[in-house]
């Protein structure tokens, strides 16, 4: 089957949701009119034999409405013929249903294309950023958002989620007197969800050795 | 004796509670361990949160975006020329490979692509091939010593210092080539360029030979990576690896076959598919692919254009004064040819609006260009498709019921690079 | 090697190392730590494979004495971060940084280490230097091993004029007087 025939075929079962054949350098798309449907119709282009997905991409039109073109390359791989299907979100909606379920490479192109360019899609198993951390404000591939960046929180903690260490982090305080007190040691964090480990709960008085070392050695009384 | 052996891959739920029952340990509580981003066998920032039960994993998750550097937003400011050293930094394994790749998507772009001169595509290949014999190497290396076999890393490193002469030779630069322009290559080679790499094919197979003793036949390696993490043909597809990967689980897909590009039509050689897709297999097909890479030097060798020396000055780019840089004895002579130097250079290649995608056959699978140019010199919107950033959205699925001494042999056998995961 | 005044010559042939003479335990004690510098190879990008080929047989970066890349920041004495750091890196590279016991060195291998290179985006950061303090600025993108292995000889010499002992109860048992400064701090030649 080969690319003409296919979209033959997709645009007999879609009828006018699916534009004329455009062709330009060999490669042919076809718009879809409506957002919505997408999903449907990449699953019946896989049931056809398009079962690759080679690339999900997302261009931002700014100025115009609708902003966002979403644009799927599909590919046969038993005997390679491609097309491309263009489907366009205006940016009040900026949701699509996901193609995770036909392709599970979707996941990430997805993830990505949310992270970067603020698309939601419906229906995914997991949709987080991908590429920036969490709690990132911005969707930085806009065309409204500046190269250079805008000024944000880094994350505080190295991780998104705090790794459990019995005794928390041995870290060194760079601002100590002496090697001694810059010594890597046990460090309870400001942070109230760590988890303590056996020796500071003993103690008892955890509240007061926030911040603080503790360990072999002198037990420094200074606040950090 | 080929013995035919049935691999049954159930989900990741069904792996895992019969890794679990294998091993009667008890259902413990699971500890969650966060690998990386700094980590020695993660070649590169990769950060990977493991659920383990004992040594079992139960999930994985995998983090990417600790070498993003937005270069699909700094295209949008560039110039199509200026954009070719950022192409270097991303798989910079094979920085030839992505010159190439990027190339060929704007010449696609421009109409041009199957009109370069017969030289230029010589080169181009030759230098692709080479590319790819280094990221193999560097990848087989890394591989070998996350494993700890570390003596294959320092024999690799050797053979890739010798195509770090020839890149060098080529363009100025080891690493960061930024080789070739659109329309052609920087400049041509220079005339003992040839004799070097014959040298280099030569001393290279006997040395990829060592490599292979070393490992290939070697118990302990074969334990370690047979029967690990397959991956079937459907999985691959679905999960749209590409590459070696893709050709280790049995699919027969190589664009350089099936999507010929420059002068591949012309030269014969054979796209290595795997069958049982584990990691024993992905491994099998990168040192056979290097193999035919060779191969593929050799006869470029032979049938360049021109000759080693090219002392019939065939030219490496197309002679069109509104893509290619016009020689500089004309430019400061001739006012044609001096606008068509300020034109390029200040405002770039004047391409034609319209989309177009081009994938090439990179070492570590199939790296696209999805260009929705809008007219003139600068790209409206340049999306780059990464290998190793879909190669790697597998993990999920593939290390659940492994042990955790296996995740180093499984990152090592997919061979990613995080540069061109995230751009 | 008779030592008559009250300094004192420590395991030191001049005639190998040289005609410089040391005579200060200090100086023997930087010497000892100098030509061991264990990197901690911080490799994001691909400044990373060029670390990688200094450390291989061609550019041979042990026969400085930094035979082993420690990937244990615990174990380790000078942190080269080759390649580009993204923001979402740098909480990372931080808490590694602090992991280092004293004394440590830093060597911000290449252009984007050191001022973030070509890369002025929303995700890089400009310079390694905005969270931890670099000693030596390798420029290059990326650097041949040569200049990673220049660096490495740089910061030998700085390690070379720092005091080891000073102020320590060990020095004050031996009746030491150093010259003052807190170890870490910039020496003046």
């Amino acid at each position: 089957m080969t690319t003409l025939e296919a979209v033959t075929i997709i645009r007999a079962k879609f009828g006018d949701l699916i534009s004329e054949p455009t062709e330009f350098r060999g490669e042919v798309s076809l718009t879809v009119s409506d957002s919505e449907k997408i999903a449907d119709i990449c699953q019946f282009a896989k049931s056809i034999g398009f079962n690759y997905l080679v690339d999900i991409s997302s261009v931002d039109n700014y100025g115009t409405d609708p902003r966002w073109s979403v644009v799927y390359l599909l590919r046969a791989i038993v005997n390679g013929a491609e097309i491309r299907l263009k489907t366009e979100v205006s940016e009040e909606k900026s949701e699509l249903p996901s193609v995770v379920g036909v392709w599970r490479t979707a996941n990430w192109h997805e993830r990505e294309i949310y992270d970067l360019m603020g698309i939601r899609f419906r229906d995914h198993p997991d949709l987080r950023r991908i590429l920036m951390w969490e709690g990132y404000p911005y969707h930085p591939l806009r065309k409204d958002f500046p190269l250079a960046g805008k000024p944000t929180d880094l994350p505080g903690v190295a991780f998104t989620r705090i790794t459990p260490m019995a005794g928390g982090p041995f870290v060194t305080v760079a601002g100590g007197n002496d090697s001694i007190a810059r010594e890597p040691r046990v460090r309870v964090p400001d942070d109230e969800e760590v988890e303590l480990n056996a020796r500071i709960e003993a103690r008892g008085d955890n509240k007061e050795m926030r911040g603080q070392a503790f360990g072999p050695g002198p037990i420094e009384k200074k606040s950090l | 004796m080929a013995t035919i052996q049935n691999i049954e891959i159930g989900d990741s739920a069904a792996r895992t509670a019969q890794a679990a029952d294998e091993l009667q340990d008890l259902q413990g509580e699971r500890l969650v361990l966060n690998m990386g981003p700094s980590h020695p066998a993660t070649h590169g920032v990769l950060r990977i949160v493991l659920e383990l039960d004992g040594e079992v994993i139960t999930k994985a998750d995998p983090d990417v975006g600790y070498l993003h550097r937005g270069d699909e937003k700094i295209a949008e400011n560039m110039t199509y020329t200026q954009f070719i050293p950022y192409t270097d930094r991303l798989d910079y394994l094979a920085p030839l490979a992505n010159n190439v790749a990027y190339a060929l998507a704007v010449e696609k772009l421009l109409g041009i692509d199957k009109s370069l001169p017969p030289r230029c595509q010589y080169i181009r290949v030759m230098c692709c091939e080479l590319a790819r014999i280094s990221a193999h190497l560097l990848g087989l290396g890394a591989f070998a010593m996350d494993t700890g076999a570390v003596t294959v890393f320092l024999l690799t490193f050797t053979e890739r210092e010798k195509i770090y002469d020839l890149a060098e030779a080529a363009s100025g630069a080891r690493l960061t080539t930024s080789y070739t322009r659109i329309g052609g290559l920087m400049r041509d080679i220079p005339p003992t360029w040839c004799a070097q790499t014959k040298q280099f094919c030569d001393e290279f197979e006997i040395s990829l030979a060592e490599s292979e003793t070393l490992l290939t036949r070697n118990r302990i390696w074969v334990d370690r990576l047979r029967d690990l993490a397959p991956v079937s043909k459907e999985m691959a597809i679905d999960f749209g690896l590409s590459g070696p990967n893709l050709r280790a689980s049995g699919v027969d897909w190589d664009l350089r076959k099936n999507q010929p590009y420059l002068c591949y039509p012309d030269l014969e050689f054979d796209v290595v598919v795997g069958s049982a897709g584990d990691c024993y297999d992905r491994y099998l097909v990168r040192m056979e692919e290097m193999r035919q890479s060779v191969r593929i030097l050799r006869q470029c060798l032979d049938k360049i254009p021109g000759g080693w020396a090219n002392d019939a000055h065939e030219p490496v780019c197309v002679a069109d004064g509104k893509i290619t840089l016009p020689p500089k004895a004309k430019v400061l002579s001739s006012m044609e040819e001096l606008i068509h130097q300020f034109m390029l250079v200040t405002e770039g290649v004047n391409c034609p609006p319209g989309e177009v995608y081009f994938g090439h056959e990179n070492p570590k699978g199939e790296l696209g260009f999805f260009i929705h140019s809008r007219g003139g010199g600068v790209p409206y919107r340049l999306k780059i498709r990464g290998p190793s950033f879909i190669n790697l959205s597998i993990l999920g699925e593939l290390l659940p019921g492994c042990m955790l001494s296996d995740v180093p042999v499984v990152l090592g056998s997919l061979d990613f690079v995080m540069g061109e995961s995230d751009r | 090697m008779q030592a008559q005044t009250e300094h004192t010559e420590f395991g030191y042939n001049s005639k190998i190392e040289g005609d410089v003479v040391l005579t200060t335990v200090d100086a023997a004690l930087a010497w000892f730590r100098k030509n061991s510098v264990w990197p901690m190879p911080m490799g994001l990008a691909c400044c990373a494979i060029e670390l990688m080929a200094a450390g291989a047989s061609r550019f041979d970066i042990s026969r400085f004495g930094s035979e082993v890349m420690r990937f244990s920041p615990r174990q380790s004495d000078c942190m080269i971060v080759a390649g580009t750091v993204s923001y979402k890196m740098a909480a990372s590279l931080r808490r590694i940084w602090d992991q280092m016991p004293e004394p440590r060195w830093c060597i911000a291998m290449g252009a984007c280490a050191s001022t973030g290179g070509m890369y002025r985006s929303y995700a890089v950061l400009q310079g390694v230097d905005n969270i931890v303090p670099v000693d030596i600025y390798i420029s290059g993108c990326p650097p041949r091993p040569e200049a990673v292995l220049d660096a490495l000889m740089k910061i030998q010499d700085k390690i070379g004029k720092q005091p080891v002992l000073q102020d320590t109860v060990i020095a004050k048992a031996l009746h030491f007087h150093g010259t003052g400064t807190p170890a870490g701090e910039e020496v003046s030649p």
